[in-house]
């Protein structure tokens, strides 16, 4: 066995010259790869899904016992969002705005009060903080690859993406503001 | 378990010899595969200078014409790779350009709706002499006319029709501003058009070259002015730069006017003639009033950015200035033989004609073409037009360079490169001493040539790209006919060094290349919904509605992943036109839709996220009809799909329409 540790150790420092000889060789660093690879990775057609059996009514009571859902308090999410404070009335101005914005990026997928596509916003503050909320809007595809939270439910929503609508962070914002009067 | 220690003996001992030999690889191999005939020799280092690695970006945008494919190649260099074919003068189903109701204005001559043509020479805009990349100009030669592409979206947004033409060959060669765009006729018609007989071609038919104008913010095209020309063939055109900056050169064959078998009785002249046309004085001669109103009819037709849709003008008249009747303006050049490519060099100063059944090229000289205006040295007039003496304006001469000399590129260094058609090879020249100093092969038959900005004042002399004419034994076979290729030498050395062949979409007539850091960060992601002003676009699912009037019926319908709004469509009869105006709510790069029906007697639409477009549909028989998503979205793609339901001529079914229903979900 001495011996076979032997050619093992000078194995592995053969591998690590052929790594760093690799390595080396790269001379001109190549322009960045594009990072906006936003389009949904393309399964096989053949592909299907299962049916999710609590399709029926997925609201904050059937995250209740999904490990991933149980630490939302601390969870800010993952984008450009670190911290927001909500005044402690509603500016009307700023939800009347973003029930605007809402409504014309967002409902094709979100209806106000009920699940559709994706889930309803209504009460979304028991179960989301503030900044995850604006982290998706903000960051979905990144989100739904890296955040405990926005991976489950991408499972729990029959792998619907959330698309992004490319809204700025004060447009997303006012949406938030518009989820507080839900 | 992939622990070495576990394992046999020999297969130990392999592991330990992978790494050896990857340490003996040195840097920068790669495999050549031997292939043809004439595969290249020192295939290694060429490999590495034209290899972009997965994920990494070309130096250079090259904009190749389609040829007779009617469309525009968009490659990187010095990869060669095709990223997108841009449709522009022929319809394109993948597309649904010229199938969708708002790009099929873009088509509309006065001949009607034209779906294809023959498109030779891409022009990228340029600003003082440099290519600019705001837009790409390229011209239809079989119904004369020009298009516009935006480089923003890389989308055709205006076509406009040449009247008085035949044959827009010697375009869309602009001017050193943009300030006009050329078009020049190859096959001179009689004018007006009439039922003329060719036997009396020499009086009757007559070349027209053309100065239209380009709307410096919008790039809109308008028609100046037209200039009344002999009945020659106006083959090509490049226009002055630097001192040379007011004029185009056109070059002319068939001065022997004759009417049939070209080839011999056209080829009869030792000279023909190099047009030269002061524009600026022409442009001010039509501003004093001068010149004759003509009656023709030509379409104008241009993309609405705001509604998305193209628009068709109809225009009634042309200004056309005659020179037997207007001095001063245009100027004949003796060339020799049958010249076809017509090329200024970056300086402005040398104009080269490809007299292709010479064995010598003629460059004349700008600054003596201005003294022997002054001078008068004129052999003889033509139509009132004076042809200046040869002797008296020639630059220069390159002997014995090679058979069949055609089109001339420079680069930044003061050297010229020249294609030879019947030899096969590009010459590479100095400018002002005429010696040539290399030579190299092109498989096979080259026509035009293209180095990045070789036609401007700002040339990139990296590469020249040979666009052939046929690739014989380069390729696999794929029955008769064998794809279209160019070719990519290295020029930065003295010897220019082929790099590379690739395969291009229809004939790549000619081409335009330009650094991409000039265009990529101005490349448009997505249309914003909010300046979507689209008479029939829905800003949100609340708005999706069906709307009858009489035997039409309107659908107003959105997209997003993964669902139509609405999905169902009921009260469509047998007999009734469906307009399906479909309006892409998503706002993210890269997330188009695709719809379309079964029985579209058209295309599909292909929607950008943010853009409304329509597709037409009748109805032929009862029966439900699915429509669907063409271009995959998301996971939910395959589910993305409706219904139409259509019930006979005459039922009284109710229109009706929805996505989902409560109790599903």
């Amino acid at each position: 066995m001495k011996s076979a540790k032997k050619i093992l150790m000078i194995y592995l420092v053969l591998l690590l010259m052929a790594v760093f000889t690799f390595t080396g060789c790269s001379g001109d660093s190549p322009p960045p790869v594009a990072e906006n690879q936003t389009k949904a990775s393309k399964p096989d057609e053949e592909e299907e899904e299962e049916e999710d059996e609590k399709k029926e009514n997925a609201s904050e009571k059937n995250e209740a016992g999904t490990e991933a859902y149980e630490h939302w308090q601390n969870n800010k999410g993952i984008g450009p969002v670190k911290k927001i404070e909500l005044g402690e009335t509603i500016d009307q101005t700023m939800a009347d705005a973003g029930a605007k914005i809402y409504k014309e990026k967002c409902t094709s997928c979100h209806k106000p009060d009920k699940r559709f596509i994706g889930p309803s916003p209504k009460g979304v503050f028991e179960r989301r903080t503030p900044e995850w909320v604006m982290n998706m809007i903000l960051n979905p595809e990144k989100m739904v690859k890296e955040d405990p939270i926005a991976k489950q439910l991408l499972m729990d929503y029959n792998l619907s993406p959330m698309a992004n609508q490319n809204l700025t962070e004060d447009e997303a914002r006012k949406v938030l503001e518009y989820f507080r009067t839900l | 378990m992939l622990n070495p220690l576990t394992m046999k003996n020999k297969f130990f001992n392999l592991l330990l010899v992978l790494p050896l030999l990857s340490l003996l690889t040195s840097c920068g191999e790669y495999a050549a595969t031997k292939s043809g005939p004439q595969a290249l020799s020192g295939a290694t280092d060429a490999a590495s200078k034209v290899y972009v690695a997965p994920g990494s970006y070309d130096e250079f945008y090259l904009f190749t014409s389609g040829g007779f494919s009617g469309q525009v190649g968009v490659y990187g260099l010095p990869s060669g790779r095709l990223f997108r074919v841009i449709p522009t003068l022929a319809v394109d189903a993948e597309k649904g350009y010229g199938f969708s109701e708002e790009t099929k204005p873009l088509l509309m001559t006065s001949h009607g709706f034209i779906p294809w043509d023959d498109a030779h020479h891409p022009k990228i805009s340029q600003t003082n002499g440099t290519a600019d990349g705001r837009w790409l100009f390229i011209n239809g030669n079989n119904t004369p006319r020009i298009a516009r592409i935006d480089l923003t979206n890389f989308e055709t947004v205006e076509t406009i029709e040449v009247p008085l033409s035949g044959g827009n060959h010697s375009s869309p060669f602009l001017t050193q501003g943009t300030e006009y765009v050329i078009a020049g006729t190859r096959f001179s018609v009689p004018i007006p058009q009439s039922d003329a007989s060719t036997k009396d071609f020499a009086a009757k038919f007559k070349g027209t070259l053309s100065f239209i104008k380009v709307d410096p913010k919008t790039g809109e095209m308008k028609i100046h002015f037209q200039v009344l020309m002999p009945g020659y063939d106006y083959d090509l055109s490049h226009s002055g730069k630097g001192p040379s900056h007011g004029w185009t050169f056109f070059t002319s064959y068939n001065t022997e006017q004759q009417g049939s078998l070209k080839e011999i009785e056209a080829s009869q002249n030792d000279k023909d003639y190099v047009a030269a046309i002061n524009w600026q004085k022409a442009a001010e001669l039509v501003d004093a009033g001068q010149g004759e109103d003509m009656a023709v009819t030509y379409y104008h037709n241009l993309m609405d950015e705001s509604t998305q849709s193209a628009k068709s003008e109809i225009i009634k008249t042309v200004k056309v200035l005659d020179p037997s009747k207007h001095k001063g303006f245009v100027y004949f050049i003796p060339t020799p033989k049958s010249p076809h490519g017509m090329d200024v060099d970056p300086s402005g100063e040398y104009i080269v004609a490809g007299g292709k059944l010479s064995a010598d090229m003629a460059v004349h000289s700008f600054s003596k073409m201005l003294k022997a205006i002054e001078s008068n040295a004129v052999e003889k007039e033509i139509n009132g037009i004076p042809v200046l003496k040869y002797d008296e304006v020639l630059g220069g001469v390159v002997k014995q360079a090679g058979l069949g000399p055609l089109h001339t590129e420079f680069d930044d260094n003061g050297y010229a490169y020249t294609s030879f058609f019947i030899s096969s090879e590009i010459v590479k020249w100095k400018v002002g001493t005429w010696e040539i100093v290399d030579r190299v092969p092109t498989y096979y038959s080259i026509g035009h040539l293209c180095v990045p900005g070789g036609d401007t004042r700002k040339p990139w002399g990296k590469y020249v790209i040979a666009l052939n004419k046929i690739t014989k034994d380069r390729y696999l076979p794929t029955g008769p006919e064998l794809t279209q290729s160019a070719q990519l030498y290295d020029i930065t050395g003295e010897k220019m060094k082929l790099l590379l062949d690739f395969p291009t979409i229809g004939e790549p007539h000619y081409a335009q290349a330009i650094p991409a850091s000039v265009i990529m960060d101005k490349s448009r992601k997505v249309y914003k919904l909010e300046e979507n002003k689209h008479p029939h676009m829905i800003k949100s699912e609340d708005e999706t509605k069906v709307v009858r009037e009489g035997n039409t019926v309107h659908v107003y319908m959105s997209t997003i992943r993964s669902h139509f709004a609405p999905d169902n469509i009921e009260g469509i009869r047998v007999g009734d036109v469906v307009y399906f105006h479909v309006t892409n709510l998503e706002q993210d790069w890269d997330v188009p839709h695709g719809f379309s029906v079964l029985g579209a007697q058209n295309s599909e639409l292909l929607i950008m996220p943010g853009v409304t477009r329509t597709l037409k549909w009748e109805p032929r028989f009862v029966g439900n009809f699915p429509f669907y998503c063409t271009d995959f979205c998301s996971a939910l793609h395959q589910e993305m799909q409706g219904y139409v339901r259509v019930s006979p001529a005459g039922a009284n079914t109710p229109v009706k329409y929805w996505t989902g229903s409560e109790n599903a979900l």
